[in-house]
This record gives structure tokens, sequence and C-alpha cells, in this order.
């Protein structure tokens, strides 16, 4: 089966995900949604893969998978040897907690908390954090770190909460739709801070986006369509995020 | 959004609910006993005298302001029940041929009426009859004007002047032991040679008529024929024992439902705001079709409105219910022949304006908020709300805080009036239970002081006319008796100043065993030789003083007017006496070694051989068990301070309960996003739950101290209002009262806390990635 997603890994200690016939399916009142129908994907370490499609095409709930927030109906997921389909709830629970670093697209911080307490929140519990000081210098916030959220703009609210993210040293990096709620310019600023992330960090990134013209600085682009990879193409070259054209 | 609907109906049909029931019972209560008052014709004025001749009667008739008088022959006399060993005393009262507007007109509940000149039939009081099981048909054998005869029972009655059946000089109902007879008057008068002649009288007075002057004239008149003080219908026993009872009524029923329905518009107002909170988006829509705010707000305020509707005819339906049944209850404790309930619409008025207001203003606060913003921007996810750090952390203990119990205290802090209206919800649940459970305790420590401490004697007798003091040896004599102590007491009216106070003077004799004296320290007084000892709170009602001079009007014998210094103050709860040496009195009196009856101490094992003697000797007019009152009234209490108890801890539970979980609930639905994106960052589910527990915990732990201070406060209150001639309830509090309403408060807290933490697992982690808010 020539399947570009499962491609042969350089070295097969590098995959980071190993996903295999998963299939989701929603009961949505008296109608199944069929989510995902049957997708194989192996991600590798320290590269960035841009899931691109339509609405409803199944990338979030993909991401939800990988992520460890949401089951499968069918097949299996594994992160390094470890099936996460088979995972008990306060498994789950735990590999969120030291493995995985979120980025939402309404960011989702805590409005009470300062930016480096925000940041803090996820340091506390986690295994061996860097300090959140250092995490918020990481996205160019070291001069905010004492802002609620209320005196953040949007795109530096963002660059909090991808600051936290990475503040755990998370093997992977998922994003829903990070520039979603953005202008252009301000995307710019906290795509530049993802792609340092995980050039700096070599953290595995995945990033969900509507906009095709984010596909250009990732490793790979994988299309999603009707639960189903339609198409996986990889940059030969990655482009910087201020060269994107929006 | 049907949830959230019902939610609110629900605390509508429970605030309104307890409101209706509380004012439509105390309204039903006051109603009832006004009606049976007046359709029995209970007199005005009572006075009653050793004997005068019906001429005299007539005499009365013609005294300005006089409706009607009824002049009737009281006799008091010894009961034998049969298979009742103890001694029972009763009254014995004529009963004139029934005539319209005949006063203190009999209810007859079963049998008949008496015949005119039968001196065997007699009616007897239901509450006597209940107590030992007599109906129309069963026999009584009694000691009238020392002969035994044996009473045919032709009828159970009930009187407006019997509410309240206790025996002169007992505290303590004792139904058992004391009953009240109806014999026709000719007969009766026969027997005490009262042929033409009355010893009791009772009279109504015209309206304008100057009750005092009427007294006065009354008492000017009958003097001569052995008069003891004619007194007004508020002073007459039982219908005192029952105004006061009902004034207890009356601030229990306005101080719960106040607290209840307070909380309940509380949680009104917290949830409607929430509601519409929630619909911050539809109103966004529905601007941006081109409704103007004015039809927005009358949209949601008429949804509002169709709830508090039948929120309120719900709440009246089942407070009418309770209500009734809560009557019912009080009627069987009160002796009414009939319960006339009413449901005043005032009550249904102020209970559905106090709800459509509180709803209607909690719809408008939530209201202005979303009309005040642009539609577009209600579309938009809320953006984040503005916090800073707390105090607590200023002061410098940031750094030994989790974000966590950051969280907890911004948000506190933030929502601060929410927090403290909450905390003040909790404390008052908190204090509703304790007021239940420190009645029982009061009422324990004032039995233990006044029968433990001060009042010691195993029966207590009356002679029909004051003796001698030599009395004493032969009750002595008695085999069983261990330890006798004489008294003389007369009726009196107490002044000072411009105050009166119509009492008994207790002789006493010093050093006394069975009746000592109690400072209001508890410490025992030694009774001096000369001046007068008053109970502190009668001190109180006469404005006077230790060493003030009390001028003590004599109202039996010569009738002397005398002023004797007050040398001293004694602790009593119940009742209010003054208090001289025995012979101190005597001399004052103007006779000899004169006593009115003894306080016996009898060993137990003799208890039925004594009052069988004491049944015998037929100068005993009334013999007052003391033990078995005490157990009779704990009996009696004890159901109405359960049931009270059972009320206040159930009502306590529901506020304590409805507040904490509907504050969390809501918390929850607030912060669902802020939760679910912990969880999703990899926070246990106890570690999210830790941020609403703890905050609630956090309050819980807040609200018990200041719950307690607010209990202490409304126990105080209550014990102040208590506060009678009759009794009064001392404000004492035991650790356990503190105990127990900590401890259902902390439940209630649990359980609530437990419910949210279940709700916790269902919270929606993908969700809240996509949604905005």
């Amino acid at each position: 089966m020539d399947n570009p997603a499962v491609h042969s890994p350089p070295d097969s200690a590098d995959v980071v995900f190993h996903a295999h016939g998963i299939t989701k399916v929603y009961q949505m009142g008296e109608v199944q949604v069929h989510a995902l129908r049957g997708v194989d994907l192996d991600l590798y370490r320290g590269e960035l893969v841009v899931l691109l499609g339509p609405s409803g095409s199944g990338k979030s709930t993909l991401l939800n998978i990988l992520g460890g927030l949401d089951t499968v109906t069918d097949g299996h997921v594994f992160y390094h040897d470890r099936d996460l389909t088979q995972a008990s709830e306060q498994q789950l629970t735990e590999y969120r907690r030291y493995h995985v670093g979120f980025v939402f697209q309404f960011y989702n911080l805590i409005p009470s908390l300062t930016a480096q307490e925000n940041v803090a929140v996820v340091t506390e519990i986690a295994e061996k954090p860097m300090q959140p000081q250092e995490a918020l210098e990481l996205v160019g916030l070291g001069e905010r770190i004492n802002h609620f959220p209320a005196q953040l703009s949007g795109g530096e609210q963002q660059r909090v909460a991808i600051a936290r993210a990475i503040a755990k040293n998370p093997s992977v990096l998922l994003c829903d739709e990070p520039t979603g709620a953005l202008d252009s310019k301000t995307g710019v600023v906290v795509l530049e801070a993802l792609e340092r992330v995980n050039r700096e960090m070599g953290t595995t990134t995945v990033l969900i986006t509507h906009n095709a013209g984010i596909a250009a600085m990732a490793d790979r682009v994988i299309h999603l369509a009707d639960g189903r990879i339609s198409e996986v193409r990889i940059n030969a070259r990655k482009a910087a995020p201020r060269d994107i054209s929006w | 959004m049907r949830l959230q609907a019902i939610a609110i109906g629900l605390v509508i049909v429970s605030g309104v609910g307890i409101f209706v029931m509380s004012l439509s019972t105390l309204d039903s209560l006051f109603n009832t006993r006004e009606t049976y008052y007046r359709e029995h014709h209970f007199a005005h004025i009572f006075a009653s005298l050793k004997r005068a001749p019906v001429s005299i009667a007539r005499r009365i008739q013609e005294i300005p302001g006089i409706e009607k008088v009824q002049a009737r022959v009281v006799a008091t006399i010894t009961i034998d029940v049969e298979g009742f060993p103890e001694p029972v005393s009763g009254h014995l009262l004529s009963l004139p041929a029934q005539s319209p507007g005949l006063l203190n007109q009999l209810y007859l509940r079963t049998g008949r009426l008496l015949e005119p000149d039968r001196d065997d039939e007699v009616l007897v009081s239901e509450t006597f009859a209940n107590a030992h099981g007599l109906t129309p048909g069963s026999k009584l054998r009694a000691t009238i004007n020392g002969r035994r005869k044996t009473l045919n029972i032709v009828g159970i009655a009930l009187s407006p002047e019997y509410i309240y059946e206790i025996a002169p000089g007992a505290m303590f109902p004792d139904h058992k032991r004391y009953g009240v007879l109806w014999m026709a008057q000719i007969p009766l008068a026969a027997a005490y040679d009262m042929e033409g002649a009355f010893n009791d009288v009772s009279i109504t007075i015209t309206k304008g008529a100057n009750e005092k002057d009427v007294i006065d004239r009354l008492d000017e008149l009958l003097t001569p024929y052995g008069g003891r003080g004619a007194y007004a219908r508020h002073d007459q026993f039982s219908n005192r024992f029952l105004s006061e009872e009902l004034k207890q009524q009356q601030t229990i029923a306005t101080v719960f439902p106040v607290i209840f329905f307070g909380v309940a518009a509380f949680l009104l107002n917290v949830v409607i705001s929430r509601l519409i909170g929630l619909e911050r988006e539809q109103i966004a829509i529905l601007k941006a079709f081109g409704y103007s705010n004015l039809q927005v707000g009358l949209h949601y305020l008429k949804l509002v409105l169709i709830i508090v509707l039948f929120g309120v005819m719900g709440g009246v339906l089942v407070g009418a219910w309770m209500g009734r049944s809560l009557s019912n209850i009080y009627m069987d404790y009160y002796r009414f022949p009939f319960l006339i309930y009413v449901l005043q619409p005032y009550v249904i008025l102020s209970a559905a304006a106090i709800s459509a207001g509180v709803a209607v203003l909690g719809t408008m606060h939530a209201l202005r908020a979303a009309a005040k913003m642009p539609p577009a921007q209600g579309m938009l996810p809320e953006l984040p709300a503005v916090y800073h750090a707390t105090l607590v952390e200023r002061l410098g203990l940031q750094r030994w805080l989790s974000q966590p119990t950051r969280m907890i205290l911004r948000h506190i802090e933030r929502h601060s009036l929410k927090s403290l209206i909450s905390v003040i919800g909790i404390a008052l649940a908190c204090g509703i239970m304790m007021v239940g459970r420190f009645q029982e305790g009061a009422i324990n420590y004032m039995v233990e002081v006044q029968y433990g401490m001060s009042q010691r004697e195993d029966l207590s007798i009356t002679f029909v006319e004051p003796a001698s003091g030599r009395a004493v040896y032969s009750l002595a004599s008695i085999p069983g008796v261990q330890h006798v102590e004489s008294y003389r007491a007369v009726s009196a009216r107490l002044r000072f100043a411009h105050r009166e106070y119509r009492t008994a003077v207790q002789g006493v004799n010093p050093g006394g065993d069975l009746q000592r004296l109690l400072d209001t320290r508890l410490q025992l007084i030694d009774l001096p030789e000369a001046g007068v000892i008053l109970t502190d709170y009668l001190a109180e009602l006469l404005n006077i003083k230790v060493g003030d001079p009390l001028i003590i009007e004599v109202l039996e014998g010569n009738r002397p007017t005398v002023q004797v210094p007050v040398v001293g103050l004694v602790k009593q709860y119940l009742g209010v006496s003054a208090y001289m040496q025995r012979r101190a009195l005597n001399r004052l009196l103007d006779e000899g070694d004169v006593i009115s009856g003894a306080y016996l101490a009898v060993d137990e094992q003799y208890q039925n051989q004594v009052y069988a003697e004491l049944k015998d000797i037929p100068r005993i007019a009334n013999i007052i068990i003391q033990r078995v009152a005490i157990k009779m009234f704990y009996e009696t209490l004890a159901e109405t301070i359960l049931f009270f108890t059972f009320i206040s801890t159930l009502l306590g539970a529901t506020i304590a309960f409805g507040v904490v979980y509907n504050s969390m609930r809501i918390a929850l639905s607030e912060r669902n996003r802020e939760l679910a994106s912990m969880r999703v960052l990899g926070y246990t589910r106890g570690e999210v739950a830790y941020i609403l527990l703890g905050e609630m915990a956090l309050m819980t732990l807040l609200a018990v101290p200041l719950g307690l201070l607010i209990g202490e406060g409304l126990c105080a209150y209550l014990a102040f209002r208590f506060d009678t001639d009759l009794y009064r309830v001392p404000l004492v509090l035991h650790p356990d009262v503190y105990a127990f309403a900590a401890s259902v408060v902390i439940g209630s807290a649990l359980l609530s806390g437990y419910m949210i933490w279940r709700n916790l697992k269902h919270l929606d982690m993908v969700a809240v990635l996509k949604t905005k808010e």
C-alpha cells in the first residue's frame, strides 16, 4: 500500500504517533455522523505537520483523538508503544499532563491568573518543566508576565497559551486553529512563536488550519476530506511565517 | 432552559409555601380564638368572692358600662377516677339553664346538656375526659362539700374559659390530675348552701365602657362579701397562657419565613441573572433583527413572570395545604372546638409581590448588561473578566499558594458580593438550626433550676380555708411523708410608683429544704426576718430596686395595705412572686400561726398510701404532684419541640443545601470552560473539583462561625421575645447546639459537593476547544 501518510521513516524509533484504521462515529440524535472513516497516519519526532481540510472533514476529531481527549470507535492509536485507545480515563489524564501541549483557537486562558500564573498552572503539575518566565520569553512576552488576560491583546493571549503549552516540555504540541481568531499581523507573530518552538525544542507539532497559506511552513501537509486523508504533501522547502501569504 | 425554569419555579414554590403556611396558620389561630370567644360570649371581667346574695348581682348590673352579669357557684372538689390512685382535683361550676346570650357558653362535643334539677349529672371537660377515657355514661366519684357522691357524666364539653386547663397554682397542664366539671345551678347551690347566693361572677361590658372603672366599682361592691379582686380578660389564666403562646407563634411565624423567603429571593435573583446571561447570544440575534431593547426586555420579563406566576400558584397551594395541616395540629394542642382556616388575600398578594419584585429585579439587572452591548459583540466570545491579585496575596503570601488556590481566592474576591450573600445564606441556615435545638436545652435548664434547685417538693397541697400551723404535724404523721414545710399565700396587688402587679405573696419558712430561694447567680438566699424578696422579672415589671418601698395591698381577709422594703431579688424562670417569712406575713395579716398549705417530700414507695390518706382529708382543696406535672409537661412539650426541631432542621438543611448546591451549579456552568480547559491540560477530576469545592469549602468555613453568631443572636432575640410574667426562657446554649448546627451545614455542603463532583464527570473537554462560550 502506497500511503504517503505512513511512509517509511528514516528511523522507526522516531515515530511518535502510529495511528491505524481509526474510525469515529458520532451519534447525533437519530443521525450517525462518520467523522473519521479509517485513517492511517504516522507522525515523526520534530516534524511540523499541518492538517488542512474543510469544516466537517474530521481534522479536529483526529487532533482530539491524538491528544487523548476523545475515544475512537474503531482502530488503534499508538503514542510511542502506548495504545491510547486502550487507556483508562486516568491514564489519558496523565498522558495529557506529561506529554501533550494544547493550543486552542480561543486561547482558553484562566482569566483570574496572570500570564505567568497561567503558565504556572501547567508547570506546577509537570515533570520537568521550564520556568514560566522562560517559556514566556520564548514567545516574546517576557515583559508582560504580570498581566492578566483582560489586559492582553488576542495575539498576546494566544502566545501565553503557546507558552503554557510548551512550558512542560511536551513531546507533541497540538494546535487547533491557533490563528483562527486573529488578524494576519498578529497571526504571523503567533506562527513565528510556534515555528521557533518547533525548531529550537524539536517538539512534534500538529497544526489545524483552514488557511491553506499556512501549509507553506509545514514539513508535511495532510489534507482531510470527508473523514479520510485525501492528500499528503511534503514541503521540500519550508517557508518562514512572515513570508506566508495570508 | 426547561430545567432552569423548573429550578426557579421550585425556589418560588418553597419560599411562598413556607410564607403562606406560617402566616395563614397564625391568622387562623387568631381568627379561631376570636370567633370562639365571640360566639361563646366569653366574659370580659371575672371576680370571685366568699358568698353574696343574688340581690348583689342585680346591683352589679347597675354599674354603668355593664352589659351582662352572670352569677354562679364555683367549688373546688376532689375527684376519684376508678383505677387511678393519685389524687385528682377539679373545679365544679354551676351551669344556668342554657339560654341565648349566656356568658362563657359551653361547646358540647358529645352527649347532652344537664337536666336543671338533677344533682347527680355533670358535664366534664374534653381534656379531662380524654385523659381518662371518659364518655357520656361513665361515672365518677367526687367529694362535694365534704360529702362523697357518685356523678353520671352526661356530656363532654369545651369552654372558652378553659382553653388552657391548668390547676390553680400549677405551671403545667396535667389533664389526668385536674379537670373541670359542670353541674346544674340549683343542685350545686344546694350542695354548698348557696341557694339565692353566689361566689363567682362573670361580666361583659358595653363597647366604650372603661374596664378599669368597672373593676374598681365591682371591687368596692364585693369587698364586704369577701371579694378577692376582680380581673379583666387579659388576666384570665387560660386566656393569658394562650395569648403568650400565640405571641410566641407570631415571633416564630415571622422570623422563619422572612429568613427563608430572603434566601429564596436571593437564589431566584441569582438563577434568573444566570438564565438571562446564558441568553446573551439570542438577545444579540434578536437585536440584530431589529428588536428594540424594550421589546427584548419585555420578552424576557414575560418569560420570567410566567415562571413566577406558576411558582406562586404552586407555592400558595402547597402553603395552604401545609397551613391547614399545621393549624389542625395546633387546634389539637390548644383545644379549640373548631378551626376556622383563613388564607387572607394579603398573604397571597404579598408573597406574589415579593416574588415578582425579586424576579423582575434579577431580570432587569441581567438584561441591562445584555442590552448595553452592540449586537455584534454579543455574538463574539465574552471578553475575559478583569481580575487582580487578592489582599492575601499582596500581603506576601502569594508564593505559598498554588495556581488553583489563587483562582479560588480571586474568584471569591471578584464576586465578593455574590460570595458574601452565599456566605450569609449558609450562615442563616446555620442560625435557624441553632434556634430549633436551643429551645430544648433552655427548657431543660429552666426546669432544672426551678424544680431541681428551688421548688423541690414532691407534692404541694392547698387547704380549702387557711388552717392552723399545727396541721403540719398531722400531715407529717402520715406514713411515707418524709418532710413537711408549711406556707402562707395571699393574693395581693403590689404597687410601686404608678406601676402595679397582681400576684400572690408567699410566706415561706426560712431555712427550708423544699422551698428554697435562689439569687440571680443561683446562690441560696437566706430569707431575712423583715422585708420582701421579689422575682427579678417582677422587679423589672415594677421598675423597683432593692431598698425601695413596695406597697402591698392584700386582697383577702381584712385587706390590709402595708409598705414593705424590697430586700432582695430571686431568680425564677416560671411565674412571678413576692416572698416573705411566713411569720412576718402572719403578723402583717394580723393573724396567728396560720398556713395556706404545705409542701411535702414523700417516700416514693409509699406514695399511693399517701395519696389515699390525703384524699380522705376534706379540708385539702388541691394537691399538685410536682414530679408528675413535670413529666407530663415534658411529654407535651417533647412533641411540640420535636416537631419544631424537625421543621427548623429541615429548613436549615434545605437552605444550606439550596445555597451551596445552587452556588456551585452556577459556578460550574460559569466556569465550565475554565475547568474543562484545565482537564485538557492534564488536571485530574479531583484537582479540578478542588477549584470549585475549595471555593465552597472556604465559604462554608467562613459561614459556620458567622452562622453560630447569627444563631446566638436569633436565640437571644427569641428568648427576649418569649419573656413574659408566666415564664422566661433562659439563653442557655450548650456546645451540642453549636455542634449540631455546624454539622448539619457542613453535611449539606458535603452532599452538594458530592453531587457537583458527579457532575464534573460530564465536563465536555472537546466542546470547549471549539466553542467560544
